[in-house]
């Protein structure tokens, strides 16, 4: 009976790592063809590569100008997930403690809004900001993934901070303590958990994000990565061998975070959600 | 604590609330306002002129046929891609919660797909279905795989959503399985001592109590996939023929490519129509379905 259960289990755990390989087959494909010329990928993709030669990946690196589409997107990606963070734990914290009414008007807009699809807003967005000529600079993509990082940022962190019991508070501002120390000092350090739950689902939407970047950033300098893999892939459109390498580092980066923070990102997905 | 908002205390909210406050307001407030406005008037991009003109141009929204084509071809992709990408999360994620070897592992694989942003996702499918697969189809003589899926509508239809799908998946496998996890041991141990198969514990016990995670998970695949533009881009740009343009795909071609923005803002409202009363639907009807444990 056990051994039976037990070889029945080894069964459909090995079923399943099979279906985790067709599953991840395109990924393997790239990456074994990505080592090929064009011509021997074009001869027999399925085949693995003769040799592992690194020429496609220094073609692409050149080519897609990958440091600076990764400096960029390096930046943006760092400063924006660091302001949402910061700016929706102290608003948060103003919502929860502080019951004005106009406290509680911004609250409420602010959920209603993360039912509002990006495409309500990007035309008249553009069209504002284009008028004002502050298009095509980073602080302005900086300024609007605040902007719409903010309310789910919010939300999150007043959830949390209504269970922070005020009486530690309420001590420190006995002796004297502002609102804005107590706030960094007793407050802050006990949102980690809330910390890393924004961090994951920030980082993973604002580093593969195209969309906004496309509309906002217009110079070939300012380009962050997936915008840099567009025009790579808009003007190489044939030779496909350099264009794999391209992806295979687009995504490299993410993988590698990914496999230092898998607990905490999945884990951050569920919170995510289930707020 | 209760302090009026006064003088004194305006500084607090200033310096707590208007870097947030003042980011949201100037980028989702105002824009929206701005655009609802926007669908009422001719404004022209290049001459800067603008007046009031009442509802022609969701008139014209309705008018336009190959909008209506659009949205018809979005939502068929939506239901199949919703459909698809959750029956596999479910069952992915029921295999995956029932404490054997190496899930953790397996995990952290179906998810990876989710790192890879919708631009690289749709050139990675692009250069599978324009090279590998018809590659397949010559050697093996497999007639599916002949041409290459991207040059025929109804093949680029499918690809789009299985490109869409493989990407969802592991997302919502993660939530289903902190769904079921949600459901309580004891339950369980009693069903099977009751003698209940694997089949009736999934419908009868499982489904039920799984309801809020289902729930969610229609939600962020339906909004996901109405809204689903850069896939859209890599894949297919559309083609062939402009057969394959999702609505996002569309509205942003009316408006920065046509110059088109008050149709464009016209037809973005009506998708959000749309999205907002499928979204709520489906929740409400699948609610009426839920159980307490």
């Amino acid at each position: 009976m056990n051994a039976n259960r037990r070889i029945l289990s080894g069964v459909r755990t090995g079923f399943l790592y099979l279906l985790l390989f067709a599953f991840l087959t395109p990924f393997l494909l790239i990456i074994m063809n990505s080592f090929k010329t064009t011509q021997q990928f074009f001869e027999s993709p399925l085949s693995l590569p003769a040799t592992i030669n690194f020429k496609n990946y220094a073609s692409a690196f050149d080519n897609m100008d990958f440091m600076q589409g990764f400096m960029n997107s390096l930046i943006i990606t760092g400063i924006s997930v660091t302001i949402i963070i910061i700016f929706s734990a102290m608003t948060g914290y103003l919502f929860v403690r502080y019951k004005w009414k106009v406290n509680s008007i911004f609250f409420f807009l602010m959920l209603a809004s993360m039912a509002l699809p990006f495409q309500v807003l990007m035309i008249p967005m553009v069209m504002l900001y284009g008028n004002m000529g502050l298009l095509n600079t980073k602080l302005t993509l900086l300024f609007m993934y605040l902007g719409f990082g903010v309310p789910f940022g919010v939300f999150t962190f007043h959830g949390f901070i209504k269970g922070i019991p005020y009486e530690l508070e309420e001590s420190a501002f006995i002796e004297g303590s502002t609102t804005l120390r107590t706030f960094f000092s007793i407050v802050l350090p006990l949102l980690k958990p809330v910390f890393v739950t924004l961090l994951v689902l920030d980082v993973l939407w604002i580093w593969n994000d195209y969309l906004l970047p496309s509309l906002v950033l217009l110079s070939p300098d300012q380009k962050t990565l997936p915008l840099s893999t567009y025009t790579f892939f808009s003007s190489y459109s044939v030779d496909y061998a350099p264009l794999m390498a391209g992806l295979i580092m687009t995504i490299i980066p993410v993988l590698i975070i990914y496999l230092f923070l898998q607990k905490q990102i999945i884990k951050g997905i569920t919170e995510g959600a289930l707020k | 604590m209760n302090k009026k908002l006064s003088l004194k205390n305006a500084g607090t909210f200033l310096v707590f609330g208007g870097p947030s406050i003042f980011a949201f307001a100037a980028v989702v407030i105002i824009p929206f306002i701005v655009g609802l406005y926007l669908t009422f008037t001719n404004w022209d991009v290049r001459t800067g002129d603008s007046s009031l003109i009442g509802f022609t141009n969701y008139l014209e929204v309705f008018r336009d046929k190959v909008f209506l084509q659009q949205l018809w071809f979005t939502l068929k992709y939506v239901f199949f891609t919703v459909v698809i990408a959750n029956v596999f999360a479910f069952f992915i994620a029921l295999a995956l919660t029932r404490g054997g070897r190496g899930e953790q592992w397996l995990r952290t694989g179906f998810f990876t797909p989710n790192l890879v942003g919708g631009i690289v996702l749709g050139y990675l499918w692009q250069t599978l279905f324009s090279q590998v697969l018809p590659y397949l189809g010559a050697k093996y003589g497999w007639e599916l795989f002949q041409t290459s899926w991207l040059t025929n509508t109804g093949t680029a239809f499918w690809a789009l959503i299985i490109a869409t799908a493989w990407q969802l998946v592991g997302y919502l496998m993660i939530i289903y399985i902190a769904g079921f996890t949600g459901v309580p041991n004891d339950v369980l141990e009693a069903a099977s001592i009751d003698g209940a198969g694997r089949t009736s514990v999934i419908r009868r016990i499982i489904l039920p109590l799984t309801v809020p995670a289902i729930v969610i998970c229609i939600f962020i695949s339906l909004s996901r996939s109405f809204l689903t533009y850069d896939i859209n881009l890599a894949l297919t740009k559309g083609g062939p023929f402009n057969s394959t343009e999702l609505a996002t795909y569309h509205i942003v071609q009316k408006a920065f490519l046509s110059n088109q923005y008050g149709v464009g803002q016209a037809e973005a409202v009506v998708l959000f129509a749309v999205v907002a009363i499928i979204a709520l639907t489906q929740s409400y009807l699948l609610k009426k379905l839920e159980v307490e444990s």
